[in-house]
């Protein structure tokens, strides 16, 4: 259509703001999560959509009307979602006989599905049942993941990296060490994952770091995988391919060692070895009897000419 | 007794200060994004059960793990931000765990029209000043903008008139209209580059199909061409124009498509006969095997250099000279 080839030409300032947030970027924006729900969303579905939109606000839309697809058959509507709201993780939440409480997370690369997960909630522990004290919105939290599934299964691995990409938050040069209060942790055993969400207490130890207490706080999910969409491999290799110029530029003449010591490397230029000076020595000092013959020795050879 | 249970209470009050955690295997730290990857097998049997034991073993798995990354991120440079009085701040390293892009890698923006020109003619950009000495009011002023070097246009009570321009031309009027015939084609150009960068950035099909009415006449001639062969004899007996020029030979087919006269070279024609008689009656396999693979070995060899010479080089070559596609030559005629 050539509604879609044009260039849109903004006529504000405002809109030209607008599109140059959405627009490709070498240093990337923070990632925006939609959270939609499907045809047949339940309470228990509909919860887990408001509880995991209240942490990772305002990083996250939450849709409040129904939409009736199916992620795993057609993924036009949600990249269209995903265009129209420049949100690159979504989590989709249904409801149906066969896959009960089922939740699809994934995640998007250049506005197209790039990997989907679908995992069924087993248990739910909402904000609301957990009397407890929670964290301010926007903390960003410590993340944990414990079990060697995370590492050995390949569609495990794939989720601990959607997972880490979902609850991230912006990437920060720096963070305050007393504002660490939220830590999610994963736990994968016997092909259930547990998540969990917990305030950090820090309490005096006799040393620097003090020691922690946790909290029981926030959502608490038992999943189960059930079906997956993962990328194929040459499309995740190309996802995950960094822009050179974000490499950090490598400082010429300058080597490490195995041990950790830095050697550096100077380019002298050529150095006239006669007119160096080194340490007198004087007995070695020429005297005026031997400069007087080499003299004598040069000027017979002119008088010769003359 | 007493001595005994002060042991046990001190004990006791060392046990929940300590921060050291016992692991079977370290943990993996990525503190850019403050993570923790704990690689060790969870005690499976007491976590199938389930109820407060599980939530309790969970919990405390938990503060094992988070006491090993704060105490790694206590580890790290802080200093008080604000001054004496303000929260400890610790300065947070790279993330070295990669997730994947939201988008691709941007593209550099295409050379304008303006920029190949002067790129090929090595014209270099002249650093102005922004202020000019006006003589009229005796200042600086700005090159352009309000209150400009040269006066005010439209206060401007004197327009002359130009030799050979008609006298009863309104020269204030054709000022006024040259200017917006000069803003408007600016304004186009400006377009035409921003389409072409965008069109470069999409990186479309090779060769776009737009509906009937807007199309290019690159996109015309190629769909007349394509629209003039797709006949049973291959558009040679397609009517033309008359002034389009007739098809030249050497557009018709390939190797196997071209044919010779009837009676042409005799010579030629028995020598072809006899060499291809020779081939059929010879032992020898025409297709040499193993000159065949040794060529496409180095073949191959050439091309791999070649790909890795050309990444090395395109770094280092800068303001590299587009070629300017040949409009006429190549793709006409058809």
């Amino acid at each position: 259509m050539e509604a879609l080839d044009r260039v849109v030409k903004p006529k504000t300032k405002r809109a030209k703001r607008f599109l140059e947030k959405r627009e490709p970027k070498l240093k990337e924006n923070t990632k925006n999560a939609m959270l939609i729900k499907g045809g047949n969303a339940n309470i228990t579905v509909t919860e887990v959509l408001k509880d995991i939109y209240a942490v990772k606000k305002p990083f996250a839309v939450l849709y409040r009307k129904k939409n009736i697809t199916r992620p795993f058959e057609d993924q036009t509507s949600l990249e269209f979602f995903s265009k129209k709201s420049d949100c690159s993780l979504f989590l989709f939440g249904s409801h149906n006989k066969k896959r009960p409480n089922n939740l699809v997370i994934g995640r998007m690369f250049d506005y197209h599905v790039l990997d989907m997960i679908e995992l069924g909630v087993e248990k739910f522990v909402s904000l609301k049942d957990v009397k407890n004290s929670k964290c301010p919105e926007g903390t960003k939290p410590m993340l944990i993941f414990a079990g060697d599934m995370f590492e050995v299964n390949e569609e495990y691995r794939r989720l601990k990296s959607l997972l880490i990409d979902f609850f991230r938050g912006p990437t920060v040069p720096s963070i305050r060490l007393a504002g660490l209060e939220c830590v999610l942790h994963f736990t994968a055993v016997e092909g259930k994952i547990y998540m969990r969400s917990y305030k950090v207490l820090l309490k005096k130890s006799g040393c620097k770091i003090p020691r922690i207490e946790l909290e029981e706080m926030g959502p608490s999910l038992d999943l189960v995988m059930r079906r997956t969409h993962l990328a194929s491999d040459d499309l995740y290799k190309l996802s995950l391919k960094q822009p050179k110029a974000l490499k950090p530029k490598k400082k010429k003449n300058i080597s490490h060692d195995v041990f950790g010591t830095t050697y550096g490397r100077i380019h002298m230029q050529k150095q006239d070895l006669s007119k160096l000076q080194t340490r007198k020595m004087k007995g070695l000092k020429k005297r005026p009897a031997e400069k007087a013959a080499e003299d004598g020795g040069v000027s017979p050879k002119k008088s010769k000419s003359a | 007794v007493e001595e005994v249970l002060a042991a046990a209470e001190e004990q006791e009050a060392e046990k929940r200060r300590s921060i050291t955690v016992e692991k079977e295997l370290e943990l993996e730290f990525d503190l850019g994004n403050l993570l923790a990857l704990d690689r060790n097998p969870p005690a499976a049997a007491g976590l199938r059960g389930a109820g407060p034991q599980r939530e309790a073993l969970l919990r405390a798995l938990a503060r094992d793990n988070t006491q090993l990354l704060v105490a790694r991120l206590w580890g790290l440079p802080a200093e008080r931000a604000g001054g004496a009085g303000g929260p400890l701040v610790a300065q947070l390293p790279e993330p070295t765990f990669t997730l994947p892009r939201e988008k691709r890698p941007p593209r550099p923006r295409p050379p304008t029209r303006w920029e190949q020109f002067a790129r090929l003619k090595g014209i270099r950009k002249r650093k102005k000043t922004s202020l000019v000495w006006d003589e009229q009011a005796k200042e600086w002023r700005r090159r352009w903008g309000y209150r400009r070097a040269g006066g005010d246009p439209a206060r401007a009570w004197l327009a002359e008139v130009p030799e050979g321009a008609d006298p009863n031309e309104d020269q204030f009027a054709r000022l006024r209209r040259e200017k917006r015939e000069r803003v408007a084609r600016n304004e186009f150009n400006r377009l035409r580059n921003l389409a072409r960068a965008h069109r470069a950035g999409t990186a479309g099909p090779a060769a776009p199909l737009h509906p009937t009415g807007h199309q290019s006449r690159e996109e015309l001639g190629h769909v007349a061409r394509v629209a003039r062969v797709s006949t049973a004899s291959l558009g040679r007996f397609q009517p033309r124009l008359p002034k389009e020029p007739a098809e030249p030979p050497s557009r018709s087919g390939g190797r196997k498509r071209r044919f010779e006269p009837l009676l042409g070279n005799l010579a030629a024609e028995r020598s072809r006969q006899l060499e291809l008689l020779r081939d059929m009656g010879s032992k020898k396999p025409v297709l040499d095997i193993t000159r065949a693979v040794n060529k496409q070995l180095r073949q191959e060899e050439a091309e791999a250099a070649a790909a890795k010479g050309k990444k090395q080089s395109k770094r280092g070559k800068r303001g590299r000279r587009q070629q300017r596609v040949g409009r006429s030559s190549k793709k006409s005629g058809g």
